[in-house]
């Protein structure tokens, strides 16, 4: 019992410096934001009323979810196939694969935002090859909005979607779809009414996170989307530094994180942390 | 394997199987009879389950040709040989209920609605899984689980149905009644059954034949009382069951039988034991020798001396040295055991001249 109760002093000992530190960076801060969404310009709740009735601020939420579904839905099919190849496929692949996986993870954010305008932008590389060959004759608008965003996000997202996949396929018995074949099951019905119902943990998972994680995407959508297809984060970003307007910059900021937090517990509910990684 | 509702019969001609230098399977050549079944048994390692797995076509041979009933189905993939299967830890569906994992190979064969209701039901019933139906596996024991496997494996009446090691995970208990359902369950279907296993107790208490594997290499086939009585070497008496092995010499043919000189004395031998060489060893089986006070003329027997006696309930086992040093046990009543160590421990071994058989000298 002693053992027991210096164990988890010396656990609690060893979490703090991470707690106080996300106490004092982030739940502190954040208490200041809620704050100033109650108390800006005046006291009350005006803040959440306008949130309400404003379409400007509608239509932006209504815009976020709409591209993090998107974002969400491409990011973990292609996540998918990609993972299958990674876990499964022979030596060589993997290697390819995982190459593939972790190489976004060692170029920044922005880097990789701006190298999407040069491909995509009306002078960029794609239209340049496309009308070289003929296939279009004027530039195909792929920047400066949605759908900019969208490849922009999902492009860095793959990766994070990748894991919880990769855990659940993983830790699949091999035998189960061995006995699918031999039950006289094709390749093909295999996959769909065997395997992927046993990682729907892993889909669940990495569909969740890519969600959260689109929901306050901030740099991409801001320099892809060009000023045009706004989306939550953004427009923080605007009612805090450009109009200032903290009160209702504030307001937004505390619903979305509120959302995210639901989402959160959903997802741990879910999904076991373990299998995340 | 492909006429459901009819047993499947096999021929595997010159199988072999290579996994980079290691020979897995070696120049195995085999039939398997209809609704016959067969126990492949051997050591891990042996190639056992390698052959069942090339019977399931989920391992390609990488020598010899596999017929079942008559066809060439060497290269036909698993899917299509639709062979029934149980495997180790029973691999069922873990998002499916049992009624769903029962349905599911006939799915696969798009039966109708109705049908696959009355097969899955008949089988259910069967297998004795009712009020089971709506669970999920990770809901039943694990007996319970294994009548899943065995449902599903055989609602679609395959041709064979091919078992890998099915017990393994089960105690003691729970295994016997199980071997006694898979008895009855081969008795009611009809179905060629191909079992693996390790266990020779479980071989021999199951199968019409028994195929004994070492080393990638089939080693013989037969009835249980054939492989156990007369073994075609030393590894498939030993890997049996208990044996007593007298070092026999001036061994030759004589009228239906044998003999030769052990420890001085005389020995015959009826039945298949013929002399392979003038030194041979003399085997038999625990059960088969008795003990008695002093020598009987014309009776096969050696002197012995009880070292020491295990007592096991129906039985006690005797462990004795002979004359020369030779260790040898036997199983016998217990009262004989406790009159045989009360007289000075100085014993006379004997047995029926049927029950010995004579294996190569040295070697396997």
């Amino acid at each position: 019992m002693k053992a027991y109760l210096s164990d988890r002093m010396g656990a609690a000992l060893l979490m703090a410096p991470l707690l106080l530190f996300l106490g004092a960076a982030y739940a502190w801060p954040f208490f200041g934001v809620v704050n100033w969404s109650f108390t800006l310009p005046e006291p009350g709740l005006g803040q959440y009323g306008t949130l309400l009735s404003d379409p400007l601020v509608q239509s932006v939420f209504v815009r976020t979810l709409r591209i993090a579904a998107i974002v969400t839905i491409v990011s973990v099919a292609a996540a998918y196939a990609i993972t299958l190849v990674w876990v499964r496929g022979t030596p060589a692949q993997r290697v390819i694969a995982e190459f593939c996986i972790l190489v976004p993870f060692w170029i920044s954010v922005l880097t990789r935002a701006f190298g999407w305008v040069a491909l995509l932008s009306n002078r960029g590389l794609f239209n340049t090859w496309l009308q070289a060959i003929g296939f279009i004759s004027e530039p195909l608008t792929l920047v400066r909005n949605e759908f900019g965003v969208i490849v922009g996000m999902t492009h860095f997202l793959i990766p994070f979607a990748v894991f919880p996949l990769a855990s659940s396929m993983r830790s699949l018995d091999d035998r189960v779809l061995l006995a699918a074949r031999g039950l006289g099951s094709s390749r093909m019905r295999t996959f769909w009414s065997v395997f992927v119902p046993m990682t729907r943990s892993g889909i669940i998972g990495s569909a969740l996170i890519v969600f959260v994680f689109s929901l306050g995407f901030f740099v991409t959508p801001a320099i892809l989307g060009g000023g045009r297809s706004v989306m939550v984060a953004e427009l923080i970003y605007l009612r805090i530094f450009q109009s200032p307007d903290w009160g209702l910059g504030a307001a937004i900021s505390v619903v979305l994180v509120l959302f995210v937090g639901t989402l959160m517990a959903l997802l741990f509910r879910y999904v076991r942390p373990k299998q995340l990684i | 394997m492909q006429q459901p509702g009819r047993a499947a019969e096999i021929k595997a001609i010159g199988i072999g199987k290579s996994f980079g230098s290691f020979r897995a399977l070696d120049d195995l050549t085999l039939d398997i009879g209809r609704g016959e079944f067969l126990t492949l048994l051997g050591p891990s390692g042996s190639g056992k389950t390698t052959f069942l797995m090339i019977l399931a076509g989920f391992v390609q041979p990488t020598d010899g040709r596999l017929y079942s009933d008559g066809v060439d189905i060497t290269e036909r993939p698993a899917e299509q040989r639709a062979a029934g299967m149980v495997f180790q830890g029973y691999a069922l569906f873990p998002h499916m209920s049992v009624e769903a994992n029962i349905a599911f190979p006939l799915k696969v064969r798009k039966k109708s609605a109705a049908e696959i209701k009355r097969r899955v039901s008949e089988m259910v019933e069967r297998v004795g899984l009712k009020g089971h139906e709506k669970k999920l596996p990770s809901q039943l024991s694990g007996g319970q689980q294994q009548r899943v496997a065995l449902a599903r494996a055989l609602v679609f009446e395959p041709g064979v149905l091919l078992l890998d090691e099915p017990f393994s995970a089960l105690d003691k208990g729970l295994r016997g009644q199980m071997q006694a359902e898979m008895k009855r369950l081969h008795q009611e279907t009809g179905t060629t059954f191909v079992f693996v296993t390790h266990d020779q107790s479980e071989a021999l208490a199951l199968s019409s034949r028994v195929a004994i594997f070492n080393h990638g290499k089939l080693l013989q086939v037969g009835a249980p009382d054939e492989v156990y009585d007369r073994p075609a070497n030393r590894f498939v008496a030993e890997f049996l069951g208990e044996i007593n092995m007298l070092p026999l010499k001036g061994v030759r043919n004589a009228d239906n039988g044998a003999t030769g000189l052990c420890e001085d004395r005389t020995i015959t031998l009826r039945g298949n034991a013929s002399a392979v060489g003038s030194n041979a060893i003399l085997a038999i089986r625990p059960e088969y020798m008795s003990i008695a006070p002093e020598a009987t003329a014309g009776e096969n027997g050696i002197a012995a001396t009880a070292v020491a006696s295990t007592y096991l309930g129906a039985a006690t086992r005797l462990d004795l040295t002979t004359r020369q040093g030779a260790k040898v046990t036997v199983s016998v009543p217990n009262e004989v055991a406790a009159s045989a160590l009360s007289k000075g421990n100085s014993v006379w071994l004997t047995w029926p001249a049927e029950k010995g058989f004579l294996l190569p000298d040295g070697g396997q």
